[in-house]
């Protein structure tokens, strides 16, 4: 047998001892399962995967937890899970065909709700699968916080994918907190489809995980408006993959894209970056922002724009810098009696602050601002 | 036993010596003014004072209340009460101003076994030593040196000596750059921490500082050495002369020179 067919043939075993769920499930899964055999794990020869390497992902015979299947969702669930995130990333295709329960929201019309959606994920390690699936349907005209959290011991691999769709005029602030333990493998990907005007915010924190891919897609209706900030910590072996495409398929719309990286060690990050521009998505106003600074002389930072840009009426700019501490800065903080190690994090620390400050939810700010300081005390030594 | 010995300090950047030979001895109380043409090594010596690494140290010896100086890393310098002002202070985004300070008294009152100040005795002294200064208690919040103008900066670094309170300030050029009414308001502010307990090193190319700041002794820099030393008088001197009338060359660059 081939190493792909073994691979493939581990998942067979695990897909077809699955308990079954409802008919329009099982048909759901059947395709993806399907789809999944066809395409493989991706290698580092496909474009989109090139500078992160799943063979370690591949490779494991990972054992999936029986869960709830997923029964009683209603229609306009139905009409929706599973037909936005792009069954062309094997990584969606297996997880719609693995996934069990989902976390279904519906935000109805107009409804404005005072406290975030929250959704964690807790793994359990040993050496299992998991396939989290979420989708968030919010009303026309509804507001809404949500917040996604990942975090777990031990080794295991999560395969996440989130549908979300906003109605016209919807507003949504997302938040997907990646704090896997650091011998997890994470792969997510956040799919949001935007209704006319409606406006959505994405924060993406990246901290835990040995190997990690995150990719966020945004397809804009007309006058829709999307922020998509992250922020990834890299140290140690780690690896991070963030992956973004914001899609101007309509007139009128706007994207802010700010992304900051901080490496340390050995480890690596890519930020790749995609801006599509619709050849009637005139108007289009977009911008695209990713920051790195690296720490050791040993880490790699891969950072790529890619605009694709089919209107002619449209402003577009993007922009990517890699750096180190700044030693002018450094010597003014010792200068003051700031201690060499305190300092440095005082800096890595400020570098992170303004997607920090970005944060409107302060327990989910108190929380990453604790983290992030220990994380940088633990750079800094 | 003197504050501070300079003896014989030889520095250099890269490959070429900025200071070739300087000695100069400070002692309690003293106010002492560096003046010297660009290029003469004036910063330099306020640098490799306040212990920047981009200047390698390549002979002589600097005691500071009789210990080595040059083996002590630069935050052990500020915290035995050694502060630079800075020509350019550094703009730190990201970092609020009051955080900063708060972070930077706080290492030196512990090398000096006094209490950390808790938020509400920090923020009375902070207050206090704005007044002195004149200064916006908005810039507290703001991050360090972010969007300062040119005189908000310079007052800036007079406001951190004002709550560090150390035993050797280094004004290197505060004058630079500031409209006569921020001069005097800074100089004010430096007077007001004269003392018997407190030194000053006033480095400045323009006499004009001194006028507000009266030094003690004035020397005069020039390629790395000192090439003359005197009372406040060699300051007026040489405003009448220029540096010229003492034989020294000013590399200052023709742009804008009228």
């Amino acid at each position: 047998m081939t190493a792909v067919a073994e691979q493939i043939g581990n998942w067979l075993s695990e897909f077809s001892a699955q308990a079954p769920a409802a008919p329009w499930v099982q048909k759901l899964r059947a395709a993806a399962f399907q789809r999944f055999t066809e395409l493989g794990f991706p290698t580092t020869h496909d474009e989109e995967w090139r500078f992160t390497n799943v063979a370690p992902i591949a490779r494991r015979p990972w054992r999936n937890p029986p869960g709830h299947p997923a029964s009683g969702l209603p229609e306009e669930a139905r009409r929706h899970l599973a037909q936005h995130a792009p069954q062309s990333n094997p990584f969606v295709a297996l997880n719609t065909a693995f996934f069990t329960d989902v976390a279904f929201f519906h935000v109805s019309h107009g409804a404005v709700l005072d406290k975030p959606i929250e959704v964690t994920h807790q793994a359990a390690g040993g050496a299992a699968a998991y396939h989290p699936r979420t989708l968030i349907l919010v009303g026309a005209n509804a507001q809404c916080t949500i917040v996604e959290t990942f975090e777990g011991a031990g080794s295991y691999f999560t395969n996440a994918v989130t549908e979300i769709v906003a109605g016209e005029n919807a507003v949504v602030d997302h938040y997907k907190i990646q704090l896997e333990s650091r011998e997890a493998y994470h792969v997510a990907t956040t799919q949001v489809q935007l209704g006319r005007s409606a406006n959505f915010t994405t924060h993406s924190i990246s901290v835990g995980g040995a190997l990690v891919r995150n990719d966020v897609n945004a397809v804009l209706s007309e006058g829709a408006e999307a922020t998509l900030n992250g922020l990834y910590l890299v140290n140690g072996s780690q690896h991070i993959d963030n992956h973004t495409v914001i899609d101007h398929a309509k007139p009128h719309g706007t994207s802010h894209e700010l992304y900051k990286g901080i490496l340390d060690g050995k480890s690596s990050a890519v930020f790749n970056g995609r801006i599509i521009v619709r050849k009637d998505a005139q108007k289009t106003d977009s911008k695209q922002t990713n920051k790195n600074l690296v720490l050791s002389d040993e880490a790699v930072i891969d950072t790529k724009p890619e605009l694709q840009i089919l209107a002619d009426d449209v402003r577009c700019t993007h922009g990517a810098t890699i750096g180190q501490l700044d030693s002018e800065a450094l010597f003014y903080l010792q200068s003051r009696g700031i201690g060499k190690s305190d300092a440095r994090s005082l800096l890595t620390y400020a570098f992170a602050q303004d997607i920090i400050d970005r944060i409107k939810v302060p327990e989910l700010k108190d929380r990453l601002e604790k983290v992030l300081f220990e994380r940088f005390h633990e750079h800094a030594q | 036993m003197a504050l501070l010995e300079i003896k014989d300090l030889h520095a250099t950047v890269g490959e070429r010596e900025i200071l070739q030979g300087i000695s100069l001895t400070v002692e309690a109380g003293e106010v002492h003014a560096i003046m010297g043409p660009n290029g003469s090594g004036k910063s330099t010596l306020a640098q490799v004072l306040a212990g920047r690494e981009l200047y390698a140290v390549t002979g002589g010896q600097v005691l500071y209340q009789g210990q080595d100086l040059l083996a002590m890393p630069p935050e052990d310098r500020a915290r035995a009460g050694i502060f630079l002002a800075f020509q350019y202070p550094v703009e730190i985004p990201g970092v609020s101003n009051m955080y900063f300070l708060k972070a930077a008294l706080n290492a030196i009152r512990k090398q000096q076994g006094t209490d950390e100040l808790d938020a509400f005795d920090f923020l009375n002294l902070v207050r206090e030593k704005m007044t002195l200064l004149d200064m916006d208690q908005a810039l507290l919040n703001r991050p360090v040196n972010t969007g300062f103008s040119g005189g908000e900066k310079k007052r800036n670094e007079i406001f951190q000596m004002a709550v560090l309170e150390p035993k050797l300030a280094i004004l290197d050029e505060t004058d630079s750059g500031l409209d006569i009414d921020a001069l005097k308001l800074v100089a004010h502010g430096v007077n007001a921490l004269r003392g018997a307990e407190r030194s000053m090193i006033v480095v400045t190319h323009y006499q004009r500082l001194l006028n507000y700041i009266v030094p003690d002794y004035v020397h005069v820099l020039a390629e790395g050495r000192i090439v003359k030393s005197g009372g406040k008088e060699l300051a007026l001197q040489l405003e009448e002369s220029g540096y010229a009338g003492l034989g020294i060359a000013d590399e200052e660059e023709a742009v804008g020179k009228v």
